[in-house]
């Protein structure tokens, strides 16, 4: 597999982010606001906290990914670049890959800074499942950028590209924040590694099956 | 050499191309004209295999287009009115991913004599937003070169740009000519075309209705023919 192509693709996403800082700071913001509404609403450390804290942070996650994920292909097609891309000699499903894992360090840089806000805002005793949360929050984070990644390259050349890729994300990766929210609320309430396992196959069997059906089918979104 | 036979491509039940043939030799530059919507820039990105045509066939160095896209990738050079530049990245980083992108050898050299080529190398270090549109025309054209194609394709390549920038053109894009490299170039400025090309092909609703020789001192007697098959003013 011409690794080279993927790579060289986000680094030119990474490199570009890096300049312009538009894409995460955006996301961080919307991140932020959305952990510090929620700290306003929870005593920090209680049992409810312990209860919300999965859909909290998978609403954060997705949101915040989204806004990501709506730059990704608009970034392209704004600046004329999409067709220069295309006309690289790789096969298309490697810029797929590419973008996708521009897409997936966007959001784990924005992951980085949020969670151990979390942890500190909501007063979250994790340290003993801390690396089986960041393998959940991984593959989930991993499932979306893939599925988000296709629908992106869909909807930036319709007329409502920013309202149409949720509109058609959230239905399709339900299976995948159904699987990290229930994994995540399994292993921080029993907090145990073996009670979130079942939800955490289920988790990467759809990475899987989202990963390969969305580079297959990029080629079909991306010709006239 | 390209060769194009019997080629259609319809969106639904509008044609965009209906049965074109067309032949196009090493060393050949030719221009396509027609009025808006005539299908130019939809036989361009067929050449270029980014669209599949509905019916007929390419072959492209002897190779058919459908069965080695990125073979034939390879081989093309395509300059549009917009850049493919990201502005976000300086000159050099530009040529530098899509270099890579290509796989070619020896970047380094490669990008610095394409800068020096355009006219860019002391501007290799500065962003491409702060550029201006003939410098990102220019530097787009270093990009479409860096893997030193066979096909050049240019699509409406003057299109935006000011009379001193088009008049840098023509220079460029007449140096471009070699004996082993075909050049396609669709634009609607007849003077222009007629100046550079040396085979010209008329295509009206999809359909190629004249194609020959051009001959750059009789504008008006193309422009009386163009008028004719086209039913445009010029």
């Amino acid at each position: 597999m011409p690794a080279h192509a993927i790579l060289t693709i986000a680094w030119k996403d990474i490199l570009s982010e890096f300049r312009s800082r538009e894409t995460i700071s955006s996301m961080l913001i919307f991140c932020l606001i959305v952990v510090v509404i929620f700290n306003f609403m929870f005593e920090p450390g209680s049992s409810l906290v312990k209860e919300m804290v999965p859909g909290i942070l998978w609403v954060a996650i997705t949101f915040a990914g989204i806004l990501g994920l709506n730059r990704s292909f608009i970034y392209e097609v704004d600046q004329g670049c999409l067709l220069g891309l295309l006309l690289c000699p790789v096969d298309h499903s490697m810029l797929y890959l590419g973008k996708m894992i521009g897409n997936f360090f966007f959001m784990v840089i924005m992951e980085i800074i949020i969670i151990p806000l979390m942890i500190i805002l909501f007063n979250l005793d994790i340290l003993n499942i801390l690396l089986p949360l960041l393998l959940i929050i991984f593959l989930g984070t991993l499932g979306f950028a893939a599925v988000g990644t296709l629908l992106s390259a869909i909807s930036v050349n319709t007329r409502a590209r920013e309202i149409l890729l949720p509109v058609l994300l959230f239905p399709i990766a339900i299976p995948i924040l159904l699987a990290a929210v229930k994994a995540t609320s399994a292993l921080i309430n029993q907090g145990t590694f073996a009670s979130a396992l079942s939800w955490i196959k289920i988790l990467t069997g759809f990475d899987i099956i989202f990963l390969v059906i969305s580079s297959l089918l990029f080629e079909y979104v991306v010709e006239d | 050499m390209i060769k194009i036979k019997g080629l259609s491509k319809s969106f639904g039940s509008f044609y965009a191309l209906r049965d074109l043939s067309l032949e196009i030799h090493p060393g050949e530059f030719w221009m396509i004209v027609g009025p808006n919507g005539a299908g130019k820039t939809t036989l361009l990105k067929i050449i270029a295999t980014l669209s599949q045509p509905t019916q007929g066939k390419i072959t492209i160095h002897e190779v058919e287009s459908d069965n080695n896209r990125i073979h034939i990738r390879k081989q093309i050079g395509f300059i549009g009115h917009q850049s493919f530049l990201y502005e976000n990245l300086t000159a050099e980083e530009n040529l530098k991913f899509y270099a890579r992108m290509y796989r070619l050898e020896n970047i380094a050299k490669r990008i610095a004599d394409t800068l020096t080529q355009v006219g860019l190398a002391e501007r290799k270090n500065d962003l491409v937003r702060t550029f201006s549109r003939g410098m990102q025309q220019r530097l787009s054209i270093g990009r479409a070169l860096l893997a030193n194609p066979t096909i050049i394709l240019l699509d409406e390549p003057f299109s935006g740009l000011d009379q001193n920038a088009i008049e840098n053109f023509v220079e460029l894009f007449t140096s471009l000519i070699s004996p082993n490299r075909m050049i396609i170039m669709t634009t609607h400025d007849l003077h222009l075309g007629l100046e550079l090309a040396t085979h010209f092909a008329i295509v009206l609703r999809g359909k190629l209705v004249q194609q020959g020789l051009c001959n750059s001192h009789d504008l008006d007697g193309f422009k009386a023919l163009y008028r004719k098959l086209t039913g445009e003013g010029h």
